[in-house]
């Protein structure tokens, strides 16, 4: 071939030539991975059961994200992870009891009305899974709050349930119990130490921000810290609230959704203040024992505003917020 | 070591093995040389010589009018047998003088050293750089005594020299700070004595220990000149991060480095100004590195302006196999040509050939706002903002957020999951708002016009 390629059609594509690893796909497997030891657990403490709810929804978000396409006329980009992701968190907030076909419900809501009628991944406005989560709470609240033990099987209420009837701390689930996730609850919320682990990879591979989770965590510790010195509980009552319900699940794996969430550094840390400060509000105030998918359903909201008002100063502007 | 940095920014692969353990050798002169007579920014030159004329190596032979300008000088001598519309390392057609070489080798009269070069006065320096046609080497070439030029109620008090070579592969920079690091600093003292300026600053990547540490050598006695060994990061040469990891003062938006007290050269551009002072040589060659998995030889060049690069390809033994892209400049801010048949000009600082690659191309996804083009972003701009506003042609809108400030490094395409190619679309908005400025600037004129 000939140095001046009069036979060779070049590539005369726009600068860079060079790109990183990362994609779209990468990074959702990424966080599927993340997923999976948190999966294992809920797969210990709640046997087939958990195992029926996971399939359920992984399956259906697919399959609904492929239907939605079809009938849209869009691209069908199911290959890029995102549906097995949104069904995988979906399953983590229900509970191990709950029917199939619920659960399927929620999938279908999750993917059709949560995702692709705002424009396929990138354009929604709230996280998939927790409308999913948020439809099956309004349409079918006792099945959505129908807990058993963990091992056993034995019917239950979730820690948060129990602190919310005002049950003393020896009748309560010890924050060791907590820690390891043998205690009533969603399937996958349960266990914090598998949930960190996946965090910890995520951050590693720098695919979530240590802001929103270190700010939600943190004002949810601070305000209950608070609320906790008045009612002379001491550490013990803040800690019982950073590890029972959904709150690592959701500050690690829901709050940080790249879609929904603010693009700065600064916006992620009110984002996370905000998140922190709606799930202290509903927990003690509100009429649900848990508020974290609220809160963070609410927080995607303004996220636009958040936007708008955290947008970085120029290299050699004026700051417009100075 | 004390070292610096700017906010934001990417790491990359360097890239550099093939060839930073290169010498410098000279490549064959070719038989033609194509001289473009736009190599700067600036207004083009007109030729001085017609077709049929002889010419002798570094004589004048095209010059522009105005002071934004650079001169070309014969990189040959021989006859001029051409002046004819030819394909330029930027893209379209500009007219070339074509110099068959007659291998002689002789120097024009013009040239001749500067016997006492110590006793020349700033202005006098100036005037040779304006003459000897020198341009930043580092790529933009833009003209080396514009710079200089004093300015009402703006004083330079520092000149950096720009050793960094942050793009991948290309290592001209750094064996020319290795081989020739006396003239480097030579260069620069004439610079400061040119400019009035007191303090000099030689700035290299961390990256580049052997470079660091023979400059620091050869500036060790004297008290105006220092070397600033800077963090490994892209976009680290452009010039607005470069002044800000070396004295932390930010380029006003729009404003240019003179503006916050600097003046910023290529090291390259320093070694044809010590050449020009001392030896009136104008600029006739310079260093490429010619690399890329696509080429046989790697190597680093010592090129005459004016040579093909399809001349240099073969000097390396041709490419590797079939080829993608052959890339003037580096891997992040080169621009792909469609042909080998194009000149080295003066602001070629390397060629980058790229083979085939078996993967398939990723598709581009919906953004999924995940924020690391912000992140990555050395001027603290938001990339997938600009491009959601500019997809929908609200030029205005890209202007309000700041999208001339887009230097174009790359930075958030090569971090981006969603393989959005940003700059490609902020490009668009950029020349949409300069044609729209262009139009606005001729109405005013042409209605002042009637008045």
């Amino acid at each position: 071939m000939g140095i001046d390629n009069q036979d060779n059609l070049l590539i005369v594509s726009s600068s860079p030539h060079l790109h990183g690893e990362n994609t779209v796909s990468t990074a959702m497997r990424d966080v599927l991975l993340a997923l999976i030891p948190a999966l294992i657990a809920s797969l210990y403490f709640f046997g087939l059961a958990a195992a029926k709810v996971v399939l359920t929804c992984v399956l259906v978000a697919i399959l609904s994200e492929v239907l939605a396409q079809k009938i849209m006329k869009r691209e069908v980009t199911v290959d890029d992870s995102s549906a097995v992701v949104t069904g995988l968190l979906l399953a983590f907030c229900l509970p191990a009891t709950i029917p199939w076909w619920m659960a399927a419900v929620g999938a279908m809501v999750a993917i059709i009305i949560g995702k692709q009628m705002f424009g396929g991944l990138g354009n929604n406005i709230f996280n998939p899974a927790l409308v999913g989560r948020a439809v099956l709470v309004a349409s079918w609240p006792v099945a959505m709050t129908s807990w058993v033990t963990p091992l056993d099987g034995v019917t239950t209420a979730t820690p948060l349930g129990m602190l919310k009837q005002g049950l003393a701390a020896e009748q309560l689930p010890s924050l060791g119990q907590l820690f390891l996730g043998n205690v009533g609850g969603s399937l996958g919320e349960t266990c914090a130490v598998a949930l960190l682990l996946g965090a910890i990879y995520l951050l590693y591979k720098g695919h979530i921000d240590w802001r929103t989770p270190v700010s939600y965590l943190g004002t949810v510790f601070l305000l209950t810290a608070i609320v906790g010195a008045f009612k002379g509980a001491g550490l013990w009552y803040p800690l019982y609230h950073l590890l029972t319900g959904g709150l690592i699940l959701g500050a690690f794996f829901m709050a940080t959704d790249w879609v929904t969430s603010p693009l700065t550094k600064k916006g992620k840390l009110i984002f996370g203040l905000g998140c922190g400060f709606l799930t202290v509000l509903i927990r003690l105030q509100g009429g649900y024992p848990e508020g974290v998918c609220y809160s963070i359903l609410l927080m995607n909201m303004v996220t636009p505003l958040i936007d708008r008002y955290t947008k970085p100063r120029v290299f050699g502007g004026v700051s417009k917020n100075a | 070591m004390n070292t610096s940095t700017f906010k934001g920014g990417i790491h990359l692969p360097g890239y550099k093995e093939g060839t930073e353990g290169l010498p410098i050798v000279p490549a064959s002169i070719p038989d033609k040389v194509y001289l473009p007579i736009a190599q700067h920014i600036g207004a083009p030159c007109l030729p001085l010589v017609e077709v049929g004329d002889e010419v002798k190596k570094g004589q004048k032979i095209a010059a522009g009018k105005g002071f934004v300008t650079a001169p070309i000088h014969a990189s040959v001598s021989g006859r001029v047998v051409a002046i004819e519309k030819k394909q330029h390392p930027g893209g379209n057609f500009v007219n070339c003088i074509v110099i068959e070489n007659n291998g002689q080798e002789e120097w024009a009269d013009t040239v001749k050293p500067h016997l006492q070069p110590g006793d020349l006065s700033a202005e006098e320096i100036r005037n040779i750089i304006f003459e000897a046609g020198i341009v930043g080497l580092g790529g933009a070439a833009f003209p080396a005594h514009v710079k200089y030029a004093p300015v009402e109620g703006k004083k330079a008090d520092c000149i950096i020299l720009n050793g960094v070579e942050c793009e991948p592969y290309i290592t001209a920079d750094h064996r020319l700070m290795v081989e020739k690091a006396e003239r480097i600093v030579a260069g620069l003292r004439y610079i400061l004595k040119g400019t009035n300026c007191e303090q000099g600053i030689i700035a290299i990547e961390e990256n580049k220990p052997d470079a660091i540490a023979l400059l620091k050598k050869v500036v060790a006695a004297d008290k105006h000149i220092r070397v600033q060994a800077l963090q490994v990061k892209y976009p680290q040469g452009s010039e607005k991060h470069l002044i800000y990891a070396c004295t932390q003062r930010e380029v006003p938006v729009g404003g240019l480095p003179l503006d916050v007290g600097v003046i910023v050269n290529n090291v390259g551009t320093a070694v044809a100004i010590a050449d020009a002072v001392e030896f009136g040589i104008p600029l006739i060659e310079r260093v490429v590195t010619l690399s890329g998995n696509g080429i046989k030889n790697p190597a680093n060049y010592l090129v005459r302006i004016g040579t093909l690069f399809s001349h240099l390809i073969a000097e390396s033994g041709g490419y590797t196999g079939e080829i993608e892209k052959i890339i003037a400049g580096g891997l992040m801010m080169g621009k792909a040509v469609y042909t080998a048949n194009i000149p080295v000009i003066k602001g070629s600082s390397g060629i980058v050939i790229l083979k085939k690659t078996e993967s398939k191309k990723e598709r581009e996804y919906n953004c999924v706002r995940c924020g690391k083009c912000i992140e990555a972003c050395p001027l603290f701009l938001e990339p997938t903002t600009l491009v959601k506003l500019a997809k929908r042609g609200l030029w205005e809108e890209t202007a309000q957020n700041n999208v001339l400030s887009c230097i174009e490094c790359g930075s958030c395409v090569y971090v981006c999951p969603a393989q959005i190619p940003l700059v490609q679309y902020i490009r668009r908005a950029k020349q949409a708002i300069n044609v729209a400025k262009a139009k606005a600037r001729a109405k005013a004129k042409s209605e002042g016009g009637k008045e």
